[in-house]
C-alpha cells in the first residue's frame, strides 16, 4: 500500500462525503461550507495528479471567488430553512437516487471493461503542471481561446450588472 | 515519477461526484443549492480532464480545465444575478413556486 494511494483514498472519501452533505443539508450556508471543503479536497486530488498550478487556481477561484459570491447571495436573500414537502416530493427523490445508482454502476462497468488500460502508469516529469509550462502553452498554442475567454468574461460582467440593476430603462 | 493509482480510480470517483451533483439538481428545490450542484458537476468533469492529462503526458487537459473555470466564473456571476432578480420579482428561491413561463 503506497503512500500516494492512502492520500488518494482519504481525499476521495472526504470529497464524496462533503459532496453528499452539500446536497443533503437543509441549511444553504451549511451546504456552501461543505462545498468549499469539497473544492479543497479536489485541489488535493489535483496535487496527486501533479497539477500544482491548477490546485492553487482551484482554491483561489472556486473556494475563494465563486463561493464568496454564493455566500453573499445567500446573505442578501435572507433565506428561510427549506421545509420538507415529504408527501409531495418523496417519490421524485426516490426515483432520482435510484437512477443515480444505476448511472454509477453503468459508469463503473464501462470503465472496468473498456479499452483504457493503465495499471500504475509512468507519469511524465513533474514540471508538467507548473506555471511556466501552463503559461507557455496558454500564450502560444491556446492564444485564441484565451482571448475568447476574456471576451466572454467581459460579456458576463456586463450581463450581470444589467440583470442585477433594480430598474432597467430600455 | 511512478504513480501507483490507476487512472480508472480517478474516473470512477469523478463519475460518483458527477452523479451526486446530478441528484442534487434533480431533488432540491432551492435554486442556490441547484446552482452549487451544477458547480460540483463541472468540477467532476475537471477532475476527469486533469486525470487524462496526467496519464497521457500532455498538458492540454489542464488548459481545458482553466477555460472551464473561466466559464464557471462567468456562469456564477450571471446565474446569481438571475437569482437576485428572480427573488426581487417573486420573493422566492424555490423552483416549484416559479411558474412564469408555464401556461
Amino acid at each position: 500500500m503506497a503512500l500516494s494511494f492512502i492520500f488518494f483514498a482519504i481525499l476521495a472519501v472526504l470529497a464524496i462525503a462533503s459532496a453528499v452533505t452539500t446536497i443533503a443539508s437543509k441549511n444553504p450556508v451549511a451546504s456552501a461550507i461543505s462545498l468549499i471543503f469539497h473544492f479543497f479536497m479536489l485541489a488535493g486530488l489535483y496535487l496527486t495528479l501533479q497539477a500544482q498550478f491548477l490546485a492553487v487556481i482551484q482554491i483561489l477561484i472556486y473556494a475563494g471567488a465563486i463561493m464568496v459570491l454564493v455566500v453573499f447571495v445567500i446573505m442578501l436573500l435572507n433565506l428561510r430553512k427549506e421545509e420538507s414537502l415529504k408527501e409531495k416530493y418523496n417519490y421524485r427523490k426516490t426515483i432520482a437516487i435510484l437512477l443515480a445508482a444505476v448511472f454509477v454502476v453503468q459508469v463503473t462497468a464501462i470503465i472496468a471493461i473498456g479499452p483504457i488500460i493503465s495499471k500504475a502508469n509512468n507519469l511524465p516529469a513533474v514540471n508538467q503542471g507548473t506555471i511556466e509550462n501552463i503559461a507557455r502553452e496558454l500564450f502560444t498554442n491556446y492564444l485564441v481561446p484565451f482571448e475568447a475567454i476574456s471576451l466572454l468574461l467581459l460579456t458576463a460582467i456586463v450581463g450581470a450588472v444589467i440583470l442585477a440593476k433594480r430598474h432597467i430603462d430600455v | 515519477m511512478l504513480n501507483t493509482i490507476p487512472l480508472e480510480y480517478y474516473l470512477v470517483l469523478s463519475g460518483i461526484i458527477f452523479t451526486i451533483g446530478c441528484v442534487g439538481v434533480l431533488t432540491r428545490r432551492n435554486v442556490i443549492i441547484i446552482f452549487m450542484s451544477i458547480e460540483m458537476m463541472l468540477n467532476a468533469v475537471n477532475l476527469t480532464f486533469v486525470a487524462f492529462s496526467a496519464y497521457s503526458g500532455t498538458s492540454a487537459g489542464q488548459l481545458f480545465v482553466m477555460f472551464i473555470m473561466a466559464v464557471a466564473a462567468a456562469e456564477a456571476a450571471v446565474g446569481l444575478a438571475i437569482v437576485l432578480s428572480l427573488f426581487r420579482l417573486k420573493k422566492t428561491v424555490y423552483v416549484d413556486e416559479v411558474n412564469l413561463m408555464k401556461w
